[in-house]
């Protein structure tokens, strides 16, 4: 097989996983209102002071987003354990990181719309201005997106094999996320309100490195935990 | 029951030895061993839990055995899962279909799963050929379980594959269906492959076996030898 066909793979289980999720629409919409709930219900437990909404803005905006995607990611096996398509998914020749790239790129795209609509609710509530330093919290909200669709798709995969796969997904993910919330959370706060302290650069570097990291080791144990 | 003689020929299609595979504590198959030439079609019947869609998963690579081997047209299905893959054609109890994609993207997906691109057209014959040319553009959800096991049929002609794994493949089917399977099971076989069908009832594929084997307690009890032989067996039942 040649890279042109590993390619090939990666598109179509992309494609189909954004069109089953596209069709059905059940996930995303499910999805949605759970991420703008929760951004409802920071914002009334926060109270109505501005500055105290600006503050927890970043830190309720990654929570929102973890446990909105928490639900992606099980959906996007569920399809697949529905009518036993992962069988036969594995039956197809090829390397397997072809299968999780596709599905990383697919969860991606999915976690991505939902923090557009996110994030112009969290603004709205929280009562947050655009930053000047706009494209450089763009950059933090993508590499820490990255990284947690990364961690989850692959956390994800190793879940489905067990019959507890809703339970057992936050068990696994949650701990392996805090560095990457702990970072996303601290220079997305650091950027919002400013950056007088000059420490979102840190943080950053820290996310582009958890990311490079955990990418490459999730696409390479990715053939251990989906085979039986 | 020998039915019809096979294709002579002296490569094996499924070669293993002393499979086992246990779940938990339990063994599920405990050191199977068969044989299955090139141009056969072999039966495996046993009661359920015997040990039948274990022994397919397990020539199939979607487990690997916990003792013994198995090679599949010469390759070990432990060492070289990838090579066996590009061999087989696997029919499951599930049909593995995407119920909001069409027909017609259940089977691009598989071929593009499979590395080639193909056209709408073909796509589209190949539907036809199990009946399915008036479903193309309906999502598979609206299928029926018959349907949905012609167009997982179709998926699997995709690969030509070259050794048939085909559990429980008339189930769901009507007789036009049987049909359907015993002739595109007759043709793989006739181009140069083999087959291996777990069955729970003899009838539907009686007119196409070559023998059969019995699989009891995760034991092959009746391992016949492949029959290389072109001996028409059928013709001399006949007479």
């Amino acid at each position: 097989m040649t890279w042109r066909d590993d390619w090939r793979r990666v598109r179509a289980i992309a494609w189909k996983d954004l069109t089953t999720e596209r069709r059905s629409k059940a996930g995303f919409n499910g999805v949605v209102a759970l991420a703008v709930t929760m951004l409802v219900l920071f914002g009334f437990a926060l109270g109505p002071g501005a500055g105290a909404l600006r503050d927890a803005a970043a830190g309720a905006l990654w929570l929102t987003v973890l446990f909105s995607g928490v639900l992606a990611f099980n959906r996007s096996y569920q399809v697949e354990l529905e009518t036993g398509a992962l069988e036969q998914l594995l039956l197809y020749p090829g390397p397997r990181w072809t299968i999780f790239t596709g599905k990383l790129l697919a969860n991606l795209a999915f976690v991505a719309l939902m923090l557009v609509i996110v994030v112009f609710v969290g603004m709205l509530l929280f009562q947050v201005e655009v930053p000047v330093a706009w494209a450089r919290l763009l950059a933090v909200l993508a590499l820490g997106t990255v990284g947690m669709v990364s961690m989850g798709t692959f956390y994800a995969a190793m879940a489905s094999r067990s019959r507890a796969r809703e339970v057992l997904l936050p068990l696994l993910l949650f701990p392996m996320l805090v560095p990457l919330l702990l970072a996303a959370m601290q220079a997305s706060k650091a950027l919002l309100t400013g950056d007088m302290m000059q420490e979102a650069g840190a943080w950053t570097k820290l996310l582009m490195a958890y990311d490079i990291i955990f990418l490459v080791a999730t696409h390479l144990a990715f053939e251990h935990v989906i085979e039986a | 029951m020998p039915l019809r003689a096979a294709d002579s020929s002296t490569e094996l299609a499924i070669d293993a030895s002393g499979l086992a595979r246990r779940f938990g504590p339990r063994w599920v198959l405990r050191g199977s061993s068969l044989q299955v030439a090139h141009g056969e079609i072999v039966g495996l019947l046993g009661a359920n839990g015997s040990g039948k869609s274990t022994l397919l998963r397990l020539l199939a690579t979607l487990l690997r055995p916990h003792a013994g081997t198995a090679r599949v047209w010469g390759f070990d299905i432990a060492a070289q899962p990838d090579d066996v893959r590009r061999n087989i054609g696997f029919l499951a109890h599930a049909p593995g279909l995407y119920d909001d994609l069409t027909a017609r993207e259940n089977l691009a997906f598989g071929a593009a799963m499979l590395g080639r691109a193909h056209a709408a057209a073909s796509l589209d014959a190949a539907l036809a050929r199990v009946g399915l040319s008036g479903s193309v553009a309906e999502r598979v959800r609206g299928f029926s379980a018959g349907m949905q096991r012609r167009l997982a049929l179709a998926r699997l002609l995709l690969s030509s594959p070259r050794l048939l794994l085909l559990d429980e493949p008339y189930s769901n089917l009507d007789a036009q269906g049987i049909e359907l399977m015993n002739a595109v099971v007759t043709s793989c076989v006739a181009e140069g492959g083999a087959a291996l069908i777990v069955l729970h009832e003899l009838a539907p594929a009686a007119g196409i076996l070559h023998r059969t084997v019995t699989i009891r307690q995760g034991r092959i009890v009746e391992p016949d030898a492949p029959r290389v032989s072109a001996t028409p067996l059928a013709g001399a039942l006949a007479r």
